[in-house]
């Protein structure tokens, strides 16, 4: 019912043209204003999806259309201000203050020679409080935890106020509260219309946030579908190659894998 | 509740901006004077200042100022911003605050085109000049070719590496240079020039930089705050809606072109892309907006002074590139050593 918002058809994509591609004729389509999690073991070819979405990484075959247009025909600027990527990790030796940075994510807004103004701070400094760390907007960038970094991207992702966010691993650096935290944020967003896809090894994560969820296993999309659906004790335990059970508490589905 | 708090944080950062700029102007200012300054200050006829109405009366005083000491200043001032601004660029594109526009194969390729052409082709401005921009690119080209082909360890690591090689490849084919020049006429213009310095300028030598230095500021200038997203990552870079790959080559090139036209009239000056780009750094924040301006005029103070220095602390001239060196270094110990040092891995 929903349009979709990004749709790849029969997308062939390998690193290495001289071995077998990592994705043959791969179709997938995202719906809009939903979180999809693309869940996987380590080394599934999560990251380098998330990467041909972008459009950082080229298919060698088929066509990745964003709103029904073909990603490589939207200029740099423009794709710049539809879709953002909060990485893994990103490490810098400059001592930036957590605003300068999150001003980084105003720049396919800005003039191709232009500066941000403060309506850009002021855009930056909200970002920064809608996740939660408004008070640290003059810290160095250096002197935070891992945790308080990754809300730092998030948040210069969010300064680029896109339609369809990008995450890579969101919850790796994070602990318990700040996951939590995250979990509640990402579902705001969606409900004020972002697009969300997010990769993770997590599929408590998946279960807990994601509307659809994309299983994938060496490069293949096994199955895709409602997560309710996909989440299930024979896919994880078949992704994953160990036995993983479900569990039902308080009405929701746990997974146990001990 | 957060609307006020928002808008003490951007009062806040507004007003800080505001003291940097007039921080900034305060060194145009200081650059502006200390450029008068060092016009009339000299060895003539004794160590001093030359007076405005000596200027008036004597032809050779007027002479002096006009032809001689004007085109080095100019020279001293565009050297400084060049290797300063070519040292933030470096540091920012590569990720590493200890790199220098020298880095990787640009100043030992610059003095091998350099010596090539005092040896080979006779040594005329134009021609060092082309030859020293053009082995200065080649370094660079080398360096980053052989870095994309190392089969270990991290770009940063790898790019050093083969820089060092790059380098060694150049002072050894320098070396041979040197030994097959002749001793009394060419192997002192390459001694001079590999030690830096600015007593050879006129207005013909620096007419003839102009356009690659000015240009290359210029742009470099224009291009200041996206510099920011190019010390990212690749796919940040990109996830922003940069060309992560056209815009550093085409930022490199907008250094190390004015940088290996700077070098080949003045020679090796060492250690101006390293600590003025660290001293703007402490002085306005790591976001290069302010900054990149900022080592600039920084970078025309500090070279002149160092000129200045130069040209009067002994009645024969000490090669600038001596005093760069000297000052530079122990400016760095210092702040190294200081207290106001944040300690990061």
């Amino acid at each position: 019912m929903t349009p979709s918002l990004l749709t790849f058809q029969e997308v062939r994509f390998g690193y290495n043209r001289t071995e077998a591609p990592v994705f043959d004729g791969l179709d997938l389509s995202l719906k809009e204003g939903r979180i999809t999690a693309i869940l996987g073991p380590n080394g599934a070819g999560k990251t380098t999806l998330l990467y041909l979405v972008l459009g950082w990484l080229k298919p060698w075959a088929g066509k990745i259309c964003l709103l029904d247009i073909p990603i490589e025909n939207y200029s740099r600027r423009a794709l710049g201000q539809h879709i953002s990527l909060i990485p893994q990790s990103e490490h810098t030796p400059f001592e930036y203050t957590v605003l300068e940075y999150v001003l980084l994510g105003r720049a396919p807004y800005l003039p191709p020679l232009g500066a941000p103004s403060q309506d850009d701070e002021k855009i930056a400094y909200e970002a920064l409080v809608k996740m939660g760390i408004g008070d640290l907007y003059d810290h160095s960038i250096l002197t935070l935890s891992g945790g308080e970094r990754q809300m730092v991207l998030a948040a210069r992702a969010l300064a680029q106020e896109p339609k369809l966010l990008l995450l890579d691993e969101p919850t790796s650096h994070l602990d318990l509260s700040n996951k939590v935290r995250l979990v509640h944020i990402l579902r705001k967003l969606k409900n004020s219309g972002t697009t969300i896809l997010m990769s993770t090894h997590e599929p408590e994560l998946a279960l807990a946030l994601s509307d659809d969820t994309i299983l994938m296993e060496k490069g293949r999309v096994l199955t895709s579908g409602r997560t309710a659906e996909m989440v299930t004790e024979e896919n994880l335990s078949k992704i994953y190659h160990i036995p993983v059970k479900t569990v039902f508490a308080d009405g929701k589905k746990f997974i146990a894998w001990m | 509740m957060s609307d006020t708090a928002a808008a003490v944080a951007l009062q806040e950062l507004a007003l800080r901006k505001l003291t940097r700029r007039w921080i900034l102007l305060i060194l145009g200012v200081t650059l502006v004077g200390i450029f008068i300054f060092s016009l009339l200050w000299g060895r003539y006829p004794g160590l001093g200042f030359i007076s405005w109405q000596r200027v008036n009366q004597d032809e050779l005083a007027k002479l002096l100022i006009f032809n001689v000491r004007l085109p080095r200043l100019i020279t001293a001032l565009l050297l400084g911003a060049v290797l300063s601004a070519g040292g933030i660029v470096f540091q920012m594109l590569f990720g590493n605050p200890l790199v220098e526009p020298g880095f990787l194969g640009v100043s030992q390729g610059a003095a091998f085109g350099a010596a090539l052409c005092i040896v080979f082709l006779g040594g005329s401005a134009v021609l060092l000049q082309g030859s020293a921009a053009v082995f200065a690119l080649a370094g660079l080209a080398l360096s980053y070719l052989l870095a994309r082909r190392i089969r270990y360890g991290g770009w940063v690591l790898r790019l050093v590496l083969s820089g060092i090689a790059v380098s060694a490849l150049f002072s050894a084919g320098l070396g041979i240079l040197k030994y097959l020049a002749d001793p009394l006429r060419q192997l002192p213009e390459i001694t001079f020039w590999l030690l830096g310095g600015l007593s050879s300028i006129t207005w013909k030598k620096l007419l003839a930089i102009l356009p690659a230095v000015i240009s290359g500021l210029v742009f470099l200038y224009l291009f200041r705050w996206r510099l920011n997203i190019l010390a990212l990552s690749d796919e940040a870079a990109f996830s922003m809606g940069a060309a992560p790959k056209r815009d550093r080559l085409l930022l490199l090139t907008a250094a190390v072109l004015p940088t290996a036209a700077v070098i080949s009239v003045a020679g090796m000056v060492g250690w101006v892309g390293l600590i003025i780009p660290h001293i703007a750094r402490r002085l306005f924040g790591s976001d290069t907006h302010l900054t990149l301006p900022a080592a600039m005029l920084l970078g025309g103070i500090f070279t002149i002074l160092c000129d200045d220095l130069s040209r009067s602390l002994l009645a024969g001239e000490i090669p600038l590139g001596i005093l760069t060196s000297l000052l530079g270094s122990t400016i760095f110990i210092v702040l190294m050593i200081s207290r106001g040092t944040k300690v990061h891995r």
